[in-house]
């Protein structure tokens, strides 16, 4: 059967939204997990270091999509039933916010010593000192890092297709099942919608970078 | 709920896939090794268009998913050539040009750290373009890079689950289908979990040794 690309749009755009709001989600918590286990990477208190370097440590060595598999179809039996969605942005935010918090602690390191001793100096507390002068500082750097972290996170969402969450990949293989001789061109649109995606992601974290730098 | 006996029953099964999943890891990055240095230099071509092509190329690869790119391979090739090539090498050619892209800028940054005058140098020597790669660029500018290459070995490691999709029996598969027939999912993922964490961690230990010892 000869489609159109009219009759590809409507499940595409489904598909764009389900992925959209995967990521979205996911962005967040990523966020919120890599600046908790970054500056937990940089406390003083050595459990708590030790702690986040396990987390750390245990989410770069694991395989995404196995840890997917398991959150979605393992946990069940040991009576933890997850919806798809929370299992999807559980997984992919639990993965790279162990990769952002990497990202946070090496950005805070990079910030010269002088700072932490001009803070001292000012007689500045340590909370005082980590958020008034060291993380306005190193959050410049992190940002370039960070956007590149938000493009894998995106890629990434593809991965739900496997617990058959109705994201662009799997709206994909349903038109491809509908349209058999349309397969090249449907997994091509599907290439370019990610792209335009990533460019978008990528374009609003450039648009970031210039505010803050002309903010300093 | 956790059964031993039943771990034990499909080990082997487990340590067959183990090895598909190791033969396509190093494939895979042997390809990308190849790929990515050729990336590496055609990007530093004298012929503008050249350098744009390659340029757009790895930024096209490297924002759209890996679990796309493989299904482009797998079911748009065969359609748009005519030539179908069996899971396990579209696989690898799919592990392989998606981190050549990670690689290429790898490389790179070793290109980059030649200093300038070994160039004035070869071209004072009047050596050919090829000799100046090949004698005297390139064995400076790889073997500072090679503990970066070995995170990527690790990544396309960890990556591998992903060629299920296109019926690679590598262990995610193969725990899929255990499971379907036992009905027991629990001990299965969490085994290939374990397995990916474990050989994960001690290869990051390895590389983090070899990046210190570089470093001295």
């Amino acid at each position: 059967m000869e489609p159109t690309w009219f009759k590809l749009y409507p499940l595409l755009l489904e598909g764009t939204k389900i992925t959209a709001q995967v990521a979205g989600l996911s962005a967040v918590l990523t966020l919120i997990i890599s600046a908790a286990a970054g500056l937990c990477r940089v406390s003083g208190f050595a459990p708590v270091r030790a702690a986040a370097k396990v987390y750390v440590d245990f989410f770069r060595s694991s395989s995404l999509l196995v840890l997917l598999f398991w959150i979605y179809f393992a946990l069940p039996f040991a009576g933890i039933e997850l919806p798809k969605l929370a299992a999807a942005v559980l997984a992919i935010s639990l993965n790279c916010g162990a990769y952002g918090a990497e990202i946070v602690r090496s950005s805070i390191l990079a910030v010269p010593k002088g700072q932490y001793e001009a803070a001292v100096a000012l007689n500045l507390n340590p909370t005082q000192t980590m958020w008034r002068v060291i993380f306005p500082q190193a959050f410049l750097r992190m940002l370039p890092p960070l956007g590149n972290l938000l493009i894998e996170l995106l890629k990434s969402t593809s991965l739900i297709y496997f617990i058959t969450m109705s994201d662009l990949t799997y709206e994909a293989m349903i038109l491809r099942n509908n349209y058999y001789s349309w397969t090249p061109q449907i997994f091509l649109l599907l290439l370019v919608i990610y792209f335009i995606l990533a460019a978008i992601v990528t374009t609003i974290v450039r648009l970031l970078e210039r505010r803050f730098a002309a903010w300093r | 709920m956790w059964s031993w006996d039943y771990v034990i029953s499909i080990l082997p099964d487990l340590l067959r896939a183990f090895r598909v999943t190791i033969a396509a890891t190093l494939a895979g990055f042997a390809v990308a090794a190849v790929f990515g240095l050729l990336l590496a230099v055609l990007g530093r071509s004298g012929w503008k268009p050249l350098r744009l092509a390659v340029r757009a190329f790895v930024e096209f690869v490297r924002s759209t998913p890996l679990l796309v790119q493989v299904f482009f391979l797998y079911y748009s090739v065969p359609m748009l050539t005519g030539l179908s090539l069996p899971a396990f090498a579209t696989g690898v050619i799919g592990l392989g040009i998606h981190y050549s892209t990670y690689m290429s800028e790898v490389y790179r940054s070793g290109i980059d750290g030649v200093p300038k005058g070994q160039w004035e140098a070869a071209s004072a020597l009047n050596l050919t373009k090829t000799r100046t790669w090949l004698s005297v660029i390139l064995p400076q500018a790889i073997p500072p890079v090679i503990p970066v290459m070995g995170n990527y070995l690790i990544v396309i490691f960890k990556e591998t689950p992903i060629l299920s999709a296109i019926t690679l029996v590598e262990m995610l598969l193969t725990a899929k289908n255990t499971a379907s027939v036992t009905y027991r999912v629990f001990e299965p993922y969490t085994m290939v979990g374990v397995i990916f964490l474990v050989i994960s961690y001690a290869m990051s230990l390895v590389v983090m040794r070899f990046e210190k010892r570089l470093r001295r």
